[in-house]
């Protein structure tokens, strides 16, 4: 009844037998102990449960564990580039872009999707891109705030580069 | 490091969250443990005629299944209420047992019938699946004024007309003839509707029983563990205290709805007991939608009273507040305590009556949400006012700057007495108006309104001003007003042989930001540096005791606490100091983390008297060793942070969709340790009212089914329904307190929801509109318009 | 949140696919991009037996131009669409309806074909389908079928799709000569499906509309084509008088749905404003 899995998740490979209806997010948190990525709701709205599949964001709450076989997974746990903080967890912290701290994996991983597909994205753009992304505490302010830091880093970065 | 009071230092706590290493209940596995699976009620009334488990029992995996039978015969008492209001006859306040599982009747949608506990998350579903229940469904009824009526269906056999209180405040007589007498009287009938709470992480408790030891640890996303562990061993479990540990983790966010003892904390801790295992339950969302407590439900009748010039000559309320099917914690206390009281707002309202009636339903059962009573009393008193000015054609401004309290700073004037029982501790009331009218270019504005009328634009702008009561609360007094417990806070600062400091404090963080804004007050007091300071909170084993969270009172009481212990520490350490350099104490300032002799440059580092204290050897006769100081601190008063908000909406004519354009506000906190977080409680605040006022609201139908029980159809606000804000203050310190802060945690709620359906209303004005009920959704907007055209 | 037991098959070719449709029967469904087939089996509201996972058939993701049609493969993700550089330049409103779908996450996963064969009542595809008079290309075991979008939904939640067939491709004929296209939407405001959403496509020949479709979804069980408005609106100038006039015309005729988000009374109204708004729209886009 198992399926054998071989997966990559953030960087490291990864082989296990699952139960077909072992959901992504369950995978994650209960197999591979990344309890990072939050489970927030049943119906694919919150965002709490959004990592990167082969870079594109996903709700692995709505994804099967089986369909990421062979595929490369990013977990905010393997955001930060060893000891330093990615642009945009630093945004976070910067801007106080998270109080409880429960939607924030979810919301740095879609702000890092965000920043990929477009590197200097407007307020509007910002507000955009997180509506699959709930937050009760921030009322996104700073949210939005934390990503046009991570923008503005990002860009001077690449300009001193 | 001294002057780092009032700064905007970044948190300490937010390395964990944003690389993934927060630490919440759900993430928490502990060997051998199992799952629990809670069989709900789908019906909101039906009597359980049969419950037949053999076939889930024999299920792959399955280890337990208990009903409602169980837990009676195990002689379980249901989970108490914390705040008894009473009848204004005298009678006692009707309190009918919330059982952790009901055996006979299920009284809301959602009510826990069984419990199935298995060796995975996955099986036990399954198995819940497969336990046969028999139900008789009854005829509900979910509206709190039809549920008082001759012949509804009742909730408690043994609870005429469902009504669990009745209560009122003010002076009747003297209302009832200052409103005979009132030149213009403004009515407004309205429904605050029922919101749910929403915090991103669900409820989630894992009971773990020691049989070795005879001793139980309850974990549970909770804003208060301590009440928790209080209020299930003494009422619901019988076990004493000394023998349970509660300890809430990171808690993803509360609102409230995680205040109060949840029947599946006992559930859970009663279950891991019979077998010997730790067992966890997190809820799904569909769950969090049926269980949380729900907040506000109030429909209510107010009438205030004007003078030929806009005076205020009294107010009047009658309220039916919806108690849904059981008392929680805190639920008669929000409608009567938290709301009534609050009725004086800013004004000079001179007689005040308020007359409130407790109702149970066939709903969830509802509590304190953000803001709790305070969001319905501002809401009356600002729809009020703004329909008013309205009907009397003075600008909304004017009428409140006419009606203000004037300046009291509660020092070198005296606290001002309300008619609904509360002292205001200090107020200032027209900046706060006048600045939030300066941030928005309020004169400007209007002139942009009458232009844009001309073109078919429909512009409004929405005033709101609060006052709140916080720092809840002095024990003497609620305890007089009907709490079951004290509301005092406890705090206990280490001083560590290397100076370094550990604070354990009863206030528990789930978002506000305690472990930084508390070290803050600890290294700026102490002249040490933040990264000396750590702030514990959560565990009833390493915190002596606690009262919680909620009510914007951490900083107020709890931060009132930890500053008992400072001036302790300051005033052993100077004893030390003294001994050590040879002079007299008062000789001796402490300034900059040292100790010095006034006028020379002799002097000792905090940290050296703090090591002298645990290494005794030359050291003060008769003074005992250590630097570690409990404290617990009960207010002598409440707090009373006010602010003012604006909202300006554009509202489409042809969809009646409203678009907020931009909100201002500008609250008066008291003073503030951390702008920064300060701000995004506020931010935050704003909007949870915000969504009161544009998108939120339970819906039942008739027989008691929520049908917007999910996130797909009960609308919580989106980074792009919104605008960003602009915030700023005004300070007026607490006058009782050793920090001067009033709280901040609830204020935008409280704030942003009239103010957002002023605007909506005065964008309306052209069409006739003066009320609207919330949530202004776009139909109903598109029908006022449509139906006044 | 956990479905029920399943058996789990990825099909590598659309005809292991259609193999393993024929074994299972009706105890088999399709899984594309899950995002709406997941959600309801985390809820149990739907329990399949057997999950065959077609979201791995390259035959199946690939957008192109082909004799005057745009071709896109079934399991081509609604961010592929939305962010082809060919579809933006040939038919705008498919990135429009593309890009109005749920939210990134979902439109990273979610797929064309899966959202056409689930066909929600208030999902955002339909509406663009029969606009564009798409065809449906579908294969089951005895070979390849054609189908045109107007009689491929057949109601809620329901279509002419067969329980052995597949949906492989959408054909979407690139509008000739002077076309304007725009999809319009009022979003459920908690699950940001359609309230109303209108698509719209204007031909202008002369000054005049010689050509006019429009079609909506969310305001009824299905989808459909709105014949009254695009009389209305064929001969004239498309102008803001005459898309008034036309637009009014909107959704009179439809059996209308009621929910606690739009009455029927406003979801008429809301067809009408949003109506006038597409097709104000796609003239500006001529």
């Amino acid at each position: 009844m198992g399926s054998l899995i071989h997966l990559k998740v953030n960087g490291q490979s990864q082989s296990h037998e699952v139960e077909p209806r072992l959901l992504l997010a369950y995978y994650l948190r209960e197999v591979l102990n990344l309890t990072g990525t939050h489970i927030g709701c049943d119906t694919s709205n919150c965002g709490a449960c959004v990592v990167l599949v082969n870079g594109k964001a996903v709700k692995s709450c709505t994804m099967l564990a089986v369909q990421a076989d062979g595929l490369e997974i990013t977990t905010i746990e393997g955001l930060a580039n060893d000891n330093e903080l990615h642009p945009i967890q630093e945004g976070f912290k910067e801007q106080h872009g998270l109080q409880c701290g429960f939607c924030t994996p979810g919301m740095i991983m879609t702000a890092a999707q965000l920043l990929a597909r477009n590197p200097d994205p407007t307020e509007d753009q910002i507000r955009e891109a997180l509506d699959g992304n709930y937050c009760r505490c921030t009322g996104y302010h700073n949210i939005v705030k934390a990503i046009q830091y991570a923008s503005e880093k990002v860009k001077k970065e690449v300009f001193h580069d | 490091m001294t002057n780092i009071i009032g700064k905007s230092v970044k948190r300490v706590e937010d390395k964990r969250f944003i690389t993934g290493k927060g630490r919440y209940t759900d993430d928490i596995v502990l060997p051998g443990m199992l799952y629990a699976q809670i069989i709900r009620s789908h019906y909101a009334h039906a009597k359980i005629l049969n419950i037949d488990t053999s076939e889930a029992e024999v299920m792959e995996g399955v280890i337990a299944i208990f009903t409602g039978k169980d837990i009676a015969e195990a002689g379980i008492n249901g989970v108490p209420c914390g705040w008894q209001v009473d009848f204004k006859n005298g009678d006692t306040m009707k309190e009918p047992p919330h059982p952790l599982l009901v055996a006979d009747k299920t009284r809301y949608m959602g009510d826990s019938v069984a419990v199935v506990i298995a060796e995975s998350k996955a099986l036990a579903k399954d198995a819940a699946e497969m336990v046969k229940i028999d139900y008789e469904p009854l005829e509900a009824v979910v509206h709190a004024e039809e549920a008082v009526e001759e012949g509804a269906p009742l909730v408690h056999e043994d609870v005429p007309n469902n009504i669990s209180f009745d209560w009122e405040l003010g002076d009747r007589e003297k209302t009832n003839q200052a409103m005979a007498q009132a030149d213009h009287i403004t009515t407004l009938e309205f429904v605050n509707q029922r919101l749910i709470p929403n915090a991103i992480e669900p409820r989630s408790a894992i009971g773990d029983y020691d049989s070795t030891n005879d001793k139980y640890t309850l974990y549970t996303s909770s804003q208060n563990p301590h009440l928790i562990r209080l209020l299930m061993c003494a009422f619901v479990l019988g076990i004493p205290e000394h023998k349970v540990r509660v300890v809430s983790p990171d808690v993803g966010g509360g609102f409230g709805s995680k205040i109060f003892h949840y029947t599946e904390e006992a559930l859970m801790t009663w279950c891991s007991r019979q077998i010997g295992k730790p067992v966890k339950w997190t809820a799904e969302r569909s769950e969090s939608f049926m269980t949380d407590c729900h907040g506000r439900d109030h429909v209510t009748k107010a009438q205030m009273g004007f003078d030929k010039e806009g005076n205020i000559v009294g107010l009047r309320v009658k309220t039916f507040a919806n108690l849904g099917a059981y008392l929680s914690t805190f639920g008669p206390c929000v409608p009567t305590y938290l709301h009534g009281t609050l009725l004086q707002g800013l004004y000079t309202t001179p007689a005040i009556h308020v007359d409130v009636t407790g109702v149970f339903t066939h709903t969830t059962p509802v509590d304190a949400y953000r803001g709790a009573g305070r969001p319905e009393a501002t809401y009356l008193l600002e729809r009020l006012i703004d329909k008013a000015a309205l009907e009397m054609d003075v600008d909304p401004a004017a009428l409140r700057f006419k009606n203000f309290i004037p300046p009291f700073d509660g020092v070198n004037q005296p606290g001002y007495q309300t008619q609904v029982a509360l002292q205001y501790d200090s107020g200032n009331y027209e900046p706060v108006l006048r600045r939030a009218m300066d941030m928005v270019g309020y004169q400007e504005l209007r002139q942009e309104q009458a232009q844009g009328r001309e073109n078919g634009k429909l512009l409004g702008i929405g005033i709101s001003t609060y006052i709140e009561a916080c720092g809840i609360a002095p024990s003497a007094v609620v305890g007089a007003l009907g709490a079951r417990a004290g509301l005092y806070e406890s705090a206990q600062v280490r001083v560590q042989p290397t100076g370094k400091v550990s604070v354990y404090v009863g206030s528990h963080s789930h978002g506000q930001g305690h472990e930084t804004t508390f070290a803050q007050i600890v290294a700026d007091k102490f002249g040490i540096a933040m990264e000396d300071v750590e702030i514990i909170h959560g565990d009833s084993e390493s915190v002596a005791f606690g009262m919680g969270t909620y009510g914007s009172r951490s900083l107020a009481v709890g931060g009132s606490a930890i500053m008992k212990g400072i001036e302790k520490v300051i005033e052993k350490g100077a004893k030390i100091a003294a001994h050590k350099l040879e002079a007299s104490k008062d000789d001796l300032q402490f300034e900059d983390g040292k100790w010095t002799v006034k006028g020379t440059d002799k002097s000792i580092s905090f940290g050296d008297v703090a090591l002298t204290a645990y290494v005794p050897h030359n050291y003060p006769e008769g003074l005992e060793p250590g630097m570690d100081f409990a404290s617990f601190y009960d207010p002598a008063n409440f707090t009373y942070p006010f602010g003012a908000h604006i909202a300006v909406v554009e509202v489409d004519t042809e969809t009646g969709k409203v678009d907020l354009k931009k909100f201002v506000a500008c609250d008066d906190v008291g003073n503030v340790i951390n702008p920064m977080i300060v701000d995004g409680q506020i931010h935050g605040g704003l909007v949870q009212g915000i969504g009161q006022a544009l998108f939120e609201g339970a819906i039942y139908d008739e027989s008691g089914q929520l049908i917007n029980g999910s996130y797909m159809d009960y609308t919580m606000p989106r980074a792009d329904d919104l605008p960003s804000f602009e915030t700023d203050r005004t300070v007026t310190p607490c006058p009782h307190n050793p920090l001067g802060v009033k709280g901040a945690g609830e204020a935008g709620t409280i704030g942003a929801t009239p103010a957002v359906v002023n605007a909506v209303i005065d964008a309306l004005a052209p069409f006739g509109i003066k009320d609207l009920e919330m949530p202004v959704t776009p139909e109903k907007v598109w029908k006022a318009i449509h139906n006044n055209p | 949140m956990i479905p029920s037991k399943f058996d789990y098959e990825r099909a590598n070719t659309i005809d292991e696919a259609i193999k393993y449709l024929v074994e299972y029967g009706d105890e088999a469904k399709l899984l594309a991009g899950g995002h709406s087939l997941l959600p309801a089996m985390k809820l149990r509201l739907n329990n399949p037996v057997k999950l065959v996972d077609i979201n791995r058939i390259p035959e199946l993701k690939y957008i192109k131009e082909e004799d005057d049609t745009i071709c896109i493969g079934a399991a081509t993700t609604h961010y592929e669409i939305e962010s082809s550089e060919l579809i933006k330049g040939k038919i705008s409103m498919l990135s429009q309806i593309a890009g109005s779908i749920g939210d990134v996450q979902v439109r990273n996963m979610g797929t064309i074909g899966g959202s056409l064969a689930h066909a929600d009542p208030a999902a955002d595809w339909p509406a663009g389908m029969l606009a564009t008079d798409a065809v449906l290309v579908l294969k089951g075991p005895d070979g390849l079928r054609t189908i045109n979008a107007h009689d491929f939904f057949l109601g809620l939640y329901t279509t002419s799709l067969a329980e052995n067939e597949i949906i492989t491709e959408i054909r979407i004929p690139i509008p000739h000569g002077n076309t304007g296209t725009a999809y319009t939407k009022c979003m459920q405001p908690a699950s940001r499906f359609a309230l109303v959403g209108c698509a719209a496509i204007i031909s202008k020949n002369n000054g005049l509309c010689d050509n006019v479709k429009l079609a909506f979804t969310g305001v009824s069980a299905n989808a459909f084509r709105d014949a009254a408005v695009e009389e209305a609106l064929t001969g004239h100038a498309p102008d803001v008088d005459n898309i008034t006039i036309a637009a009014e015309k909107a959704a009179l005729d439809a059996d209308v749905l009621s929910d606690h988000f739009a009455s029927e009374d406003y979801r008429r109204h809301l067809a009408k404003v949003y109506a006038k708004r597409a097709l104000m729209e796609a003239a500006d886009n001529l």
